[in-house]
């Protein structure tokens, strides 16, 4: 029987001309996926974008919903933030990488702290043996932050920290430098993490159970909407739920239903949608494969100003733009000929780039096998101006908006992530879906399956499964040895002996009173860092109230 | 043959788990029983755990740089229990100037970024000794 509908274009295209090519030049014998195992077709025509609709579904920059970017100009007015993430040893170790960094030309700074810090333990603790300064900066009390931003001025520059359990009380620490600098709070901007949930869901830095430690993410929005209104009250991140092994998807769709979360706590405990969505900002991850990037930093503006606008009814513009910070992929670079790193990152950070990031961190190539040298951080942060100022891509606005292949991939996007949202919302919202460990299963399924296609060469990682060589390249690294602890440890016996130990136990009950009530636990937290109160101190006075969480393990 | 039971933990305080479940899938499939411990162990629980579990295997997942605490401590521990002959991997990010310190006290497998699941499967079945206790 005879078809009855018209052959299109692109169908044409298929039977002219590919059909016998194919039969004389066959296809290479691999999957077409993406990274993230999305099958790809051959080719995208206007074919493929039925129903597509400029006005709906991509629209001008600068306007509703945002796909093709926030600012009407892109990068012509203002280049996005190059914040290079940079902690280790002791305050005085990483004061001197920041000042480093900031001559070098960066433009922001970014605190990574070490591992007691991010548990809430302080460096004499039996379980931060070993770990003290490795991973980051050691930030134990008030006099660590005065150390880390000496000769930094707070009200000049912004400072990105990436905290979370303990956020309130790290971004204490910081207003209160801030205050003894004499900044003015409300002019001061910067951003704390304060993502418990992606904690729970991927990277597992959790103190407290699930519901107490929204509460203090929603303190700190209340907080901050009246005392520092211009600081990024939380960076919802996908980065982390990327790297524990999640596709593409699964990072924009989790990402974003944490979002939606923070916000419907934020409504719930009382706050005005629009008081307080404006300070939510984004943080991606930039994996290698360079479309479903660029696909998916569209879809995310275009689904949060969707869902922000209709689910919560917000009306500041404001609140519908999602701003985001992005960071390289850190676990797609190899320990393997570690120069290629450099180039893994450079097309990473350009896919950020081409989608619109607000900020970027570029990875060092020594990423796979210690924190980065002050040289291996210098060529990340080129990596960065060489995309700025050289490649040309900041001269339009969203350049790839209309390539059928990336907006195809943009809508897909857009579809799988609202799939997900069905499916968490039936489970009664992210905290239950969290409680029941489904977003984590579905990251683990996903890291398994793509290792299992490393293995199987499905997936070609060079020098590690393809191009080896028996002669590795060695490069020399960073080694934080045992000298941090033993000063950090001896600074905080010294400290404990010198302060008011009676205002130190006063503002710690405070605290666990505000907690056992509904006040606001930032207020108390300003008062226990005055007083000089420990980062364990003040998260060991929330443990004695709330408890901690403990995963159940499973594979 | 009885099958090899391995135990494989995560110490310290770090919570970054994808190498710790992606290798304890890769043993499970390869036929070995596997008891993931979770997360923040200290060398007590592990060791603890091995003895319960009557491991022949232990996989210790540190990406911290916390190495050189723990793994004297678990093979402390092991020697203090009887269980000196379980064998004891470490796979994470280990800088090479320490893997020579890791080998000398007695760990026989250290897997570095980009190992191949099957190197480490190949591993531990060419050097897994049979249980005393299996007659």
């Amino acid at each position: 029987m005879k078809s009855t509908t018209a052959e299109t274009p692109k169908q044409r295209w298929a039977r002219e001309v590919l059909e016998p090519a194919l039969k004389t030049a066959p296809e290479r014998d691999i999957p077409f996926t993406t990274i993230s195992g999305r099958p790809v077709e051959r080719l995208y025509t206007q074919d493929d974008l039925g129903g597509f609709d400029y006005a709906r579904d991509l629209n001008h920059p600068g306007e509703y919903p945002y796909t093709r970017g926030i600012h009407p100009t892109g990068y012509r007015g203002r280049l996005w933030t190059m914040r290079q993430f940079a902690g280790f040893g002791t305050p005085e170790e990483t004061n001197a990488r920041y000042k480093q960094l900031l001559a070098a030309g960066g433009t922001g700074l970014s605190v990574a702290f070490d591992l007691p810090t991010l548990m809430g333990r302080d460096p004499d603790h039996d379980l931060s043996l070993g770990e003290v300064g490795k991973c980051g900066v050691s930030i134990a009390s008030l006099a660590d932050m005065e150390r880390l931003f000496d000769g930094i001025s707070l009200g000049d520059i912004t400072t990105s920290m990436t905290i979370n359990s303990p956020a309130s009380m790290i971004f204490a620490m910081y207003l209160v430098v801030a205050e003894k600098q004499g900044a003015d709070w409300t002019r001061m901007s910067g951003t704390i993490q304060n993502d418990i949930l992606k904690e729970f869901i991927a990277q597992k830095e959790y103190i407290y159970p699930p519901r107490p430690s929204m509460r203090l993410i929603t303190d700190v929005f209340g907080f901050c909407a009246k005392e520092v209104p211009r600081w990024n009250t939380i960076s919802v991140s996908g980065y982390h739920i990327r790297e524990a092994g999640a596709t593409a998807l699964q990072e924009l769709a989790f990402t974003l239903r944490d979002g939606i979360e923070y916000v419907q706590y934020g409504i719930d405990a009382g706050l005005d949608v629009d008081d307080f969505v404006p300070r939510i900002s984004f943080f991606f991850n930039a994996h290698s494969d360079f479309f479903e990037e660029i696909a998916k930093y569209r879809a995310a503006r275009k689904i949060w100003a969707e869902v922000m606008r209709d689910r919560f009814g917000a009306k500041d513009e404001r609140s519908l733009k999602l701003r985001f910070h992005t960071q390289t992929a850190g676990v797609s670079l190899t320990a393997q000929q570690p120069y290629n790193n450099v180039v893994r990152t450079a097309l990473q950070a350009l896919g950020a780039v081409l989608g619109g990031t607000q900020s970027l961190h570029t990875n060092s190539l020594d990423e796979a096998l210690a924190l980065p040298t002050a040289e291996a951080a210098t060529l990340a942060l080129r990596t960065q101006q060489i995309i700025a100022h050289e490649s040309g891509v900041t001269n339009v606005v969203d350049p790839l908006g209309g390539s059928y292949f990336v907006e195809r991939l943009t809508l897909d996007m857009e579809q799988g992530a609202k799939d997900y949202f069905a499916t968490i919302d039936r489970m009664g919202g992210m905290v239950e879906a969290v409680e029941q460990g489904y977003p984590q299963r579905e990251i683990a399924e996903s890291s398994y399956r793509f290792q299992q296609a490393v293995e199987a060469k499905d997936k070609t990682i060079v020098g590690v499964n393809d191009y080896v060589v028996d002669e590795e390249t060695t490069i020399s690294t960073l080694y934080i040895d045992e000298t941090t602890a033993e000063r950090q440890i001896g600074r905080l016996r010294e400290l404990r002996q010198r302060r008011d130990s009676g205002r130190v136990r006063r503002t710690l009950d405070d605290l666990r009173r505000t907690a056992e009530g509904t006040g606001n636990t930032m207020d108390a937290l300003l008062d226990c860092v005055r007083a000089y109160a420990t980062v364990g101190e003040m998260c060991d006075a929330l443990r004695d109230v709330w408890g901690e969480y403990e995963e159940v393990p499973s594979i | 043959m009885d099958k090899i039971r391995v135990v494989i933990a995560k110490p310290g305080l770090d919570g970054h788990d994808r190498g710790a479940k992606v290798i304890a899938r890769a043993l499970r499939d390869a036929g070995m029983e596997v008891i993931y411990t979770g997360l923040r162990q200290t060398p007590e629980q592990i060791v603890a755990a091995a003895l319960q579990e009557d491991a022949d295997v232990i996989g210790l997942s540190i990406l911290s740089g916390a190495h050189n605490h723990i793994c004297p401590r678990v093979m402390e521990l092991l020697q203090e229990k009887g269980l000196g002959d379980v064998l004891v991997v470490v796979g994470g990010i280990i800088p090479d100037v320490d893997i020579p310190k890791l080998r000398a006290i007695g760990i026989e497998g250290v897997f570095l970024p980009g190992t191949p699941m099957q190197a480490i499967v190949d591993f531990i079945t060419g050097h897994v000794r049979p249980r005393a206790e299996t007659v």
